[in-house]
């Protein structure tokens, strides 16, 4: 294999790459603004709110539970109201989310020790918000039954609950969200380099040119294949830098771990976006087919929402995805301070999945030669 | 003189309509992507847990411990996996094989019987927070009835005085498929409407068969007119698609009147037509036009519109920036209409913003559309 040649190949896609404003917009623009909006805006956390209050009981017991939730920074008490018909046109216009309705009889059952009734209407329009909702508002009501238990002498609760959570101690969703975009953002850059690599170049005519130098289409192959792992790799870096220090992500277990990760990650990405270079006739058929393959492969990553919680399946489907594997490996190591180990069944398949689409990219491309 | 302007309409109408339906990848993406996108969506994102599984460290078995344990089993929302030491249990946690971990410690029934402190340890893996948050409140719900039931049938007094209640309007099993297939309706015609606008406008730029029509003595409002009126039949022959799959293949309620969600549905049209046009004329390339529409378009309405990730809990200045995005208005609208009905105020509020934006798109497509050419 001619060494120099591929050197000389993979210098000249940096040139092309760099010089043409298209390939830098994409390299450059939509990243950074992808990091930004999704790490800022693309949040799971609840806080503030929106909460009415409907107490008909003027008791004590009451007025402590109310200033429960008023003291909660999960809630904003923002509507005290008096009569049933004020519930729905709160609820139905959207401006409170949940609203704690204390019946008449409140304090004195709770007197007469018999179970005091709290109820608690919710708008389901968002059904994640109303469940978590509920959670913030049950552990508070928790709370005020251990300690109303604690002042009648009744020695607290007999039972409770001392829940932690692990690698993510305060349940921060950046914390998820941020590890997922540097798998994210490292496909969509590499997808696009390379599947507008041929394609370009088919495009513009050039690729006829390159078909009668010395090089043999392996080797184009593989001078078309580097600098879409080169750049690759720098953006993974870029963003892993970002995440750890403007977004206080910690990066808990082995680096190597993570880059090995890396490198097979972008061995799949390079395959499936020669693949889809290979069959491209024109830039826009590629970034079309660039654009099919990435909506899905998003999707069912686990990158926004739960691949358990996905039909078989379609679970089934996952397997395929190199994405999968890849966002495992970066919040395994990340968070749970990994070390190989425990990722060697996220190695393994992507090695199979980068086996396969770059042959199948080598085949396609040798094909569409003649 | 107006027969002549009607007759200079109809003719770019039916020429391009004529485009429209001979190019193959323009139907496909009305008709193709939303069914694709729908089942994508429908199927693939689901924030409802069920059968998470979970380890269940018993130090010592007895029967209070085995009602508890008997508690998960039954309950749909967990797979218990039992285990004899904590040790095995972190292992499995580490091994991303549960999810979580109910720890009762060996003295547990024996401080249960004598009244002290009986804790019962609960470790989460809290990488997914939204899912750790939920598994928490499952996990907690299990134990609360669980305790209400163990202190009843030992004639104890109740364990919680207070008992909470939950009434859930508009989704009462707080189904997310159910909160999130009206949302795609609105990434859909987001799509239709400015991706594909922005990239057939800008074809026609960059072959240069727009500076054919200019010399047409076609008007500038007929041109426009034109170009846009097969676009809107195009993309809300798409939208009413997505209704029929959301009503009848998810099951989502349509508890609105289908009337409101047509006119709604082409104001919100309208505007994403507008900016398609817009797009297209500021960049006049394909690819340029395309890149702009997604990161215009189709992230905002994805992450800014309220269609998966809750607006109020978002920063204050990117709370401010959803305020420019087309979407937030008409998620808001179509959650509304499908879930809860004719909330006139919503609707109104909403519909106005969208009206507004309209005009604003409009005239900017209007002093940017030249008829002639730099």
């Amino acid at each position: 294999m001619a060494f120099r040649l591929i050197f000389a190949l993979a210098i000249k896609e940096f040139l092309a790459l760099l010089r043409d404003k298209r390939s830098r917009f994409v390299i450059i623009v939509p990243p950074i603004v992808q990091l930004l909006i999704f790490s800022f805006a693309a949040t799971y956390d609840i806080n503030n709110v929106p909460v009415a209050i409907y107490n008909e009981d003027g008791g004590e017991a009451a007025r402590e539970l109310v200033s429960r939730i008023e003291g909660s920074p999960n809630f904003q008490v923002i509507a005290y109201i008096d009569r049933d018909s004020d519930v729905a046109p709160l609820i139905d216009n959207r401006e409170v989310l949940l609203v704690l309705h204390i019946g008449q009889r409140f304090s004195a059952s709770l007197i007469q020790g018999t179970s005091a009734p709290l109820q608690a209407i919710l708008d389901g329009r968002n059904s994640n918000t109303a469940m978590i909702a509920m959670n913030y508002l049950r552990s508070i009501v928790l709370d005020y039954n251990r300690s109303w238990l604690a002042a009648q002498g009744k020695g607290g609760s007999q039972v409770s609950l001392q829940t932690r959570a692990w690698y993510n101690e305060n349940l921060q969703s950046r914390w998820f969200i941020v590890p997922g975009i540097v798998a994210l953002l490292t496909l969509v850059v590499t997808l696009l380099v390379t599947a507008l690599s041929v394609a370009r170049e088919r495009e513009e005519g050039t690729f006829d040119q390159l078909l009668v130098t010395p090089l043999r289409p392996l080797e184009i192959l593989i001078g078309k294949a580097i600098p879409g792992i080169v750049i690759g790799l720098l953006e993974a870096t870029l963003i892993i830098v970002l995440m750890v220090i403007l977004f206080d992500i910690p990066l808990r277990g082995s680096i190597g771990a993570l880059y090995l990760g890396i490198v097979l990650f972008l061995l799949s990405a390079v395959g499936v976006g020669l693949m889809i270079s290979a069959i491209a006739a024109t830039q826009q058929q590629a970034v079309l087919g660039a654009f099919l393959f990435l909506v899905p492969a998003v999707i069912l990553s686990g990158f926004s929402t739960p691949i358990a919680n996905m039909p078989q399946l379609v679970q089934w489907l996952t397997y395929l995805n190199p994405l999968r594997y890849f966002l495992i490996i970066v919040r395994g190591v990340a968070l749970e301070g990994n070390s190989y180990a425990l990722l060697v069944h996220q190695y393994w398949p992507m090695v199979v999945i980068a086996s396969i689409t770059l042959a199948l990219a080598g085949w396609l491309f040798r094909r569409r030669m003649f | 003189m107006s027969s002549l302007i009607t007759m200079r309409l109809w003719g770019m109408m039916r020429k391009e309509s004529l485009q429209i339906l001979r190019d193959p990848s323009s139907i496909a993406i009305a008709f193709v992507m939303p069914v694709v996108l729908l089942f994508l969506f429908g199927y693939g994102v689901s924030l409802d847990a069920k059968h998470i599984p979970i380890g269940i460290v018993i130090e010592q078995p007895d029967t209070a411990t085995q009602s508890l344990a008997g508690a998960f089993e039954r309950s749909e929302f967990f797979r218990p996996l039992h285990f004899d030491a904590i040790q095995s249990a972190q292992q499995a946690l580490d091994e991303r094989k549960i999810e979580g971990i109910v720890w009762l410690r060996n003295n547990f029934s024996a401080s249960l019987l004598a009244g002290h402190e009986a804790p019962i340890g609960v470790i989460i893996n809290g990488v997914d927070s939204n899912q750790a948050n939920i598994t928490q409140g499952y996990i907690q719900g299990t134990w609360l009835a669980w305790l209400e039931h163990y202190a009843a049938s030992r004639g104890q007094p109740l364990a919680m005085p207070v008992n909470l209640q939950q009434r859930v309007w508009f989704n009462a099993a707080l189904s997310s498929q159910l909160f999130l297939v009206p949302g795609l309706i609105a990434i859909i015609m987001t799509l239709i409407g400015s991706l594909l606008t922005a990239m057939v406008v800008a074809r026609e730029w960059e072959r240069g068969t727009m500076e054919a029509l200019m010399v047409t003595p076609l008007r500038k409002s007929e041109l426009l007119v034109g170009k846009l009126a097969p676009y809107f039949v195009l993309g809300m022959g798409g939208m009413l698609f997505s209704v029929a799959l959301a009503v009848w293949q998810f099951g989502v309620p349509l508890r609105g009147s289908f009337w409101l969600l047509l006119v709604s549905s082409a104001l919100f049209m309208l505007v994403a037509l507008a900016i398609g046009l817009l797009i297209s004329i500021v960049s006049k390339n394909q690819f340029m036009a395309g890149q702009l529409a997604i990161i215009v378009t189709f992230l905002p309405a994805f992450i800014l519109s309220g269609f998966l990730f809750d607006i109020n809990s978002m920063p204050g200045w990117t709370q401010v920036i959803t305020y420019l995005v087309p979407a937030r208005y008409f998620v808001a609208i179509v959650q509304t209409l499908f879930l809860a009905g004719d909330v006139w105020p919503v609707l109104l509020t909403n519909m106005a913003a969208l009206f507004i934006m309209l005009l604003f798109f409009f005239s900017l497509v209007w002093r940017k559309f030249r008829k002639r050419l730099d």
